[in-house]
């Protein structure tokens, strides 16, 4: 670290719309040269998060800097500081994609000269050349992220928003945005991502907070989130409803801890902390004559990380709740 | 686990340290007035490429001027001033500021459009004056009013209309109708930052512009109206440009109602601008 200054340094920050408390009393850390990733479902108040973080949304409570420039005090010196890439590419439509970044550019004080130039490497460094002149109405979704990505970077700020960036993006697509977020941070860069995907957060980021209806409800690295819920999954169908007590009874003495029942009838979800651990649950209920209709393994989903944090899962917990004790009746 | 930590570093093999505190240091507490006047026309240069790749939005300013003169000519004219020759002189100057004052509108409705595309958050994003996505596209609609306003005077021509200001008179008549539409276009701005649609804008602004452009002297004397409205008519800002225009296009005379009109426009920017800027920030 060159300095001790972190990139983001929020505390209590709160949002209202109404009544109703966006982001209700967030404190975030994020220091120089990591990626920091918001990891929580639709409407956990990401967006709104980066948005007051961004002075894109006046901030209600609480206190936020960037590089220790206050947020609320100093908008214009942040907006300097910050690159910001939406979840909906924010290019001109009726412009090409030289055109887009040479007016970005013109907007930020570069002169004309200068914004092709930029224009022209940024194009070729997210492989957009051949693009170069086409109207964006012409490109693939992947296409706008990319040139949306291109857009934040033409004053290489040294702080970057990435908001949900691979969100209906192909898994090719997915990768390449990885590996230049990647770069991103190797020339310097601190990021701050939003993501609805384990994988993602685990992929890219540093250190993960997990946020949940406007509540940071977990902090940590990857690895020390997913410890909490295991390494990975095994999923469960039982032929018969009716066994579900049994086999609960059977993967609590083998696993040594509780199975989350899904609200599907007859079907767990058993956290293990290595997938070897399967055969020995599997091995116990075929003893305890409990007959299974299907059977996986799998990495931790972002429902099983939150239900392991918050008690519900990422849709809405009242309607899940109440299904969960249909299928426990 | 340790598989996954090893990938991640691995992939980050030397990285950049940025002087953080010198590039804070470089920032600026605010743009200067240099760099707002640059900012607009960066941001007039895309409304004009936008302008050029969407030709519809010539039709109002091409297509109005011209029915409206023909039509307005032939269905008044006897009834008006006794016959279609005659009328023109005090009815070109009328249609002139109503096309003026449509153009404004349809800023108003454009600009709603606009805010509502996704590369309007990068503006706001942008370390910019917030008052410059508002002006540069009513810089470049200074290209529309320039075509509605001469159109309208060369549909005149046409049918017969001969003023006796000469080229000059003419001239100054359009570059008034094309600095009060400008200032004016400011109200539209600020509809359009309030409004809910662009349809609500277009609305909205019809309700103020019928009253504005009938409830003048642009198609009638003011000696024919009842003594109430005649009140009204005399101090709407439309009916100062039309009187202007007229004096200017047909008798080549700088009257003081240029002056009335020169002051009305600034008015009205004075009171827009900044509420317009200040709707619009809170749209964030």
């Amino acid at each position: 670290m060159p300095t001790t200054t972190n990139a983001v340094q929020a505390t209590g920050l709160v949002k209202t719309f109404g009544t109703f408390n966006a982001v209700d009393g967030i404190d975030l850390e994020v220091r120089q040269g990591e990626i920091f990733g918001v990891l929580g479902p639709n409407g956990a108040g990401k967006t709104t998060m980066l948005k007051m973080l961004a002075t894109l949304h006046a901030i209600d409570g609480g206190s936020a800097s960037i590089f220790g420039v206050d947020v609320a005090k100093e908008p214009h010196r942040i907006r300097q500081l910050l690159g910001v890439t939406g979840q909906y590419a924010s290019v001109d439509e009726n412009l090409t994609a030289t055109e887009n970044l040479w007016l970005f550019g013109r907007l930020q004080g570069v002169s004309s000269k200068e914004a092709k130039d930029t224009a022209a490497r940024l194009l070729g460094q997210f492989a957009l050349e051949e693009a170069a002149d086409k109207p964006i109405s012409q490109f693939s979704g992947g296409m706008r992220r990319r040139l949306d990505l291109a857009a934040s970077l033409i004053t290489r700020p040294p702080l970057i928003f990435l908001d949900e960036p691979t969100t209906g993006l192909d898994p090719r697509t997915r990768g390449q945005m990885w590996d230049t977020i990647r770069g991103l941070v190797a020339d310097g860069s601190t990021i701050l991502l939003t993501t609805q995907y384990l994988d993602e957060a685990d992929q890219l980021a540093d250190r993960i907070a997990v946020i949940d209806r406007g509540v940071k409800v977990a902090e940590g690295t990857p690895d020390e989130l997913k410890s909490s819920v295991g390494d990975s999954t095994l999923q469960l169908q039982l032929a018969d409803g009716a066994d579900q007590n049994l086999a609960l009874d059977v993967v609590r003495r083998i696993v040594g801890q509780e199975p989350v029942l899904t609200p599907e009838s007859g079907r767990l979800n058993v956290g293990l902390d290595l997938a070897d651990g399967a055969a020995d649950v599997l091995i116990g209920l075929r003893q305890a004559g409990v007959s299974i209709t299907s059977v996986s393994v799998d990495k931790p989903t972002l429902d099983e990380v939150f239900l392991a944090l918050t008690g519900h899962d990422t849709g809405t917990a009242e309607t899940t709740h109440d299904e969960e004790l249909e299928t426990v009746r | 686990m340790s598989t996954l930590t090893a990938t991640r570093e691995a992939r980050r093999p030397e990285v950049t340290v940025l002087d953080v505190d010198a590039i804070v240091a470089r920032t600026n507490p605010h743009n200067t007035l240099r760099q707002t006047v640059s900012q607009t026309m960066s941001m007039a240069w895309r409304a004009t490429k936008k302008m050029r790749r969407n030709p519809e939005q010539f039709f109002d300013v091409t297509f109005q001027p011209i029915i409206f003169t023909v039509m307005f000519a032939y269905v008044f004219g006897g009834a008006i001033a006794g016959d279609v020759k005659s009328y023109l002189p005090l009815m070109i100057p009328g249609i002139l500021a109503q096309t003026v004052l449509t153009t404004c509108m349809a800023t108003g409705v454009q600009l709603r459009e606009d805010m509502d595309k996704g590369v309007f958050d990068r503006f706001k994003s942008l370390p910019i004056a917030r008052i410059a996505p508002l002006a540069g596209p009513m810089v470049a609609d200074l290209l529309r009013y320039t075509i509605a306003a001469t159109l309208t005077f060369a549909m005149g021509m046409v049918i017969g209309y001969r003023p006796g200001g000469g080229v000059l008179g003419v001239t100054a008549a359009i570059l008034l109708a094309i600095f009060t539409g400008w200032c004016l276009a400011w109200a539209f701005t600020w509809i359009g930052t309030i409004a809910k649609s662009a349809q609500a804008v277009q609305g909205f602004s019809m309700m103020i512009l019928f009253p504005l452009t009938f409830l003048s002297n642009a198609f009638v004397g003011i000696n024919t109206l009842p003594d109430g409205l005649a009140t009204f008519v005399k101090i709407n800002p439309v009916s100062h440009l039309v009187t202007a225009a007229r004096d200017l296009a047909n008798n080549g005379q700088v009257t003081s109602e240029v002056w009335w009109t020169l002051l009305a426009g600034l008015i009205v920017i004075a009171i827009f601008a900044p509420l317009s800027v200040r709707s619009y920030k809170k749209h964030l």
